[in-house]
């Protein structure tokens, strides 16, 4: 039994694509960011997001989600998807197309380095708030909505760029991402990785998994 | 979700039943309620019944049983006639079981092992898997190698090791292969509880339930491939679907130390005589569970080459090695390797032709090894 095969084009190939690619998708920590500019540039951003990054919830409107803490290359992609529509929000467009490259890298820079500022659980109807815990911690194998934890990580903290942290996050600002996610209205995720589990959460699931992870206290 | 509730009151509780079915009616009409009587019976129907339910597919389990497979294994082939279906119990059910408190106790702990077996890390696993990575949905998810049937198709006799295993042993396998690892001992703590979470798992199952019956048993072998299996394709999906998480250089994601998504090659992965090591189980694998929330969602042919490509990298001895890559290939050869690279040529290099245990500062277990017969004794 003999297989011979010929990988290194391929392998050159690949080596060559992700130099080029990395920094556009965010992934590599070629270039860190610079936190003093980052705070600059983020003048645009304290009226939404808050001034600690804390971001808000204004009632019947858009949330306005908590950066601080966020991995930087997760925000770098955001900002970068929100200029090129791959991630379509008509508040965060005109935003993110004031930020050139520099300042992008700048501003995600900075967010991620603010400490994710402490607020008060949610009110929640406890019997909710288990199934929020079910699902975030074990998932539901009968419905085959996988455990928040398997991708973002222990805590929900965050695993790399590829999976934000949730923990901690606004409620409101994941119950309308995981609803964007099943309606096909946000799909610049990797791999359609999130959608494909969203599609099978009811509204109840929602409610319950955004309320929990939005009053879980951010573990590192 | 709402465990189906068509079973009579002699199941733990009707809300949360665990079920099972095999072929039995033919109008849908009329199913659940034939069914619930094969459930109490534990009966398959006479061969008549079935052969009227030849079309359409499937129509001969009952449709809340079929919603809840689809819910369970999306996209994967659904039951044959007269397949043996079992739906495992949860452990929300096991809260509500009328069983001793102290026998609970066990079956959480063996279900916390199952989850979390690197906290064996050292001690009894010497790699960064889970039961739980392989075993998707906690060992309840057909076409992921669900672990209840080991609790009734055994004792038997197991031609990898040649001998009648019990279920103990079975689980030891795993630890010495795909955890690259050292079982708990048998009768310990440990091994007790993992043992109880698979028994708890086949609730309601005849003892001696025919294996081949089973729906979704082990990792069912896909069909042969168009083309034959190519590790170059294979990179190539794997770059596109798997290395997100699992890295470029397949070594998994850990986070603050914890590992996340595991490695599937290099020293903290599964040995050389890990079942999954074999293509066929890993194709199927692949096939019918990854990407992570997306089963079923690759090709065959996709399934074959990532397989191909995976397994052909390098990774920890098989605890058999004698000292020989060709000696130990040969030995196993028909049991096992055979469907394996181990000791084939790939890229100019023999896979396998090594000393490298990984983690594990020794090869093998010796007392997993020791055989048993019982020829020579009389009754």
């Amino acid at each position: 039994m003999r297989t011979k095969r010929n990988k290194l084009p391929y392998a050159a190939a690949l080596a060559w694509l992700s130099a080029v690619l990395m920094p556009l998708g965010g992934m590599g920590a070629a270039n860190a960011g610079n936190i003093e500019a980052g705070k600059a540039a983020a003048a645009v951003c304290v009226a939404c997001h808050q001034v600690d990054g804390g971001g808000m919830a204004p009632a019947g409107a858009e949330p306005w989600p908590a950066l601080a803490g966020l991995d930087a290359g997760y925000i770098i992609k955001q900002l970068n998807d929100f200029k090129s529509g791959a991630r379509k929000n008509v508040s965060m467009q005109p935003f993110a197309q004031m930020l050139n490259d520099q300042q992008v890298t700048d501003v995600a820079a900075y967010y991620a380095s603010l400490p994710l500022p402490a607020r008060e659980a949610p009110e929640a109807d406890r019997e909710l708030l288990a199934h929020g815990e079910k699902l975030a911690l074990q998932g539901d194998w009968d419905r085959y909505i996988v455990r928040c934890v398997a991708c973002h990580g222990p805590g929900n903290a965050g695993v790399g760029s590829d999976f934000p942290r949730l923990a901690g996050q606004l409620p409101e600002y994941l119950r309308r991402q995981l609803q964007a996610y099943r309606d096909g209205s946000r799909s610049n995720d990797p791999q359609d990785l999130m959608g494909s589990i969203a599609r099978r959460m009811s509204d109840r699931d929602i409610e319950a998994v955004s309320l929990w992870l939005g009053s879980q206290p951010v573990q590192k | 979700m709402q465990r189906h509730s068509v079973m009579a009151s002699h199941v733990l509780d009707p809300k949360h039943a665990a079920r099972h079915a095999t072929a039995t009616a033919t109008a849908t009409a009329t199913a659940t309620a034939i069914l619930a009587t094969a459930f109490t019976a534990f009966a398959f129907l006479p061969g008549d019944a079935r052969a009227e339910a030849a079309a359409p597919a499937n129509s001969q389990f009952d449709a809340e049983l079929i919603t809840q497979l689809k819910g369970m294994a999306p996209g994967a082939p659904l039951p044959k006639e007269g397949q043996f279906v079992h739906v495992p119990p949860t452990m929300e059910d096991l809260e509500e079981a009328d069983l001793h408190p102290k026998l609970k106790e066990t079956i959480r702990r063996g279900h916390d092992l199952f989850i979390n077996t690197q906290q064996l890390r050292g001690k009894n696993v010497f790699n960064d898997m889970n039961c739980a990575s392989c075993h998707m949905g906690e060992g309840r998810l057909p076409f992921s190698s669900p672990v209840w049937p080991a609790a009734v198709v055994l004792p038997n006799f197991r031609p990898k090791n040649g001998h009648v295993n019990t279920l103990e042993e079975r689980i030891a396998g795993c630890f010495t292969y795909s955890m690259n690892g050292e079982p708990p001992a048998y009768g310990s703590d440990d091994m007790v509880a993992l043992a109880a979470y698979h028994q708890w798992l086949a609730k309601g199952v005849p003892v001696y339930q025919p294996g081949n019956t089973m729906y979704g048993r082990g990792f069912p072998r896909l069909p042969e491939p168009e083309l034959k299996p190519d590790a170059v394709r294979g990179q190539q999906v794997y770059e596109a679907k798997c290395a997100i998480c699992h890295s470029a250089d397949g070594s998994g994601r850990k986070q603050d130390g914890n590992v996340v998504f595991p490695p599937l090659w290099g020293d903290a992965s599964y040995n050389w005589g890990a079942g999954i090591s074999r293509l066929f189980t890993l194709a199927s694998f692949v096939k019918h569970n990854m990407p992570l929330g997306q089963p079923n969602t690759l090709t065959d042919q996709q399934s074959w080459d990532l397989a191909q490509y995976i397994n052909s990298q390098e990774r920890p001895q098989d605890p058999r090695y004698t000292g020989d890559i060709a000696e130990t290939r040969a030995l196993y050869e028909e049991t096992f390797h055979k469907h394996s690279l181990y000791g084939v040529e790939v890229d100019g290099r023999v896979l396998g032709d090594h000393s490298n245990t990984g983690e594990k500062p020794f090869l093998r277990p010796e007392w997993v090894f020791k055989p048993r017969d019982f020829s020579a004794r009389r009754p």
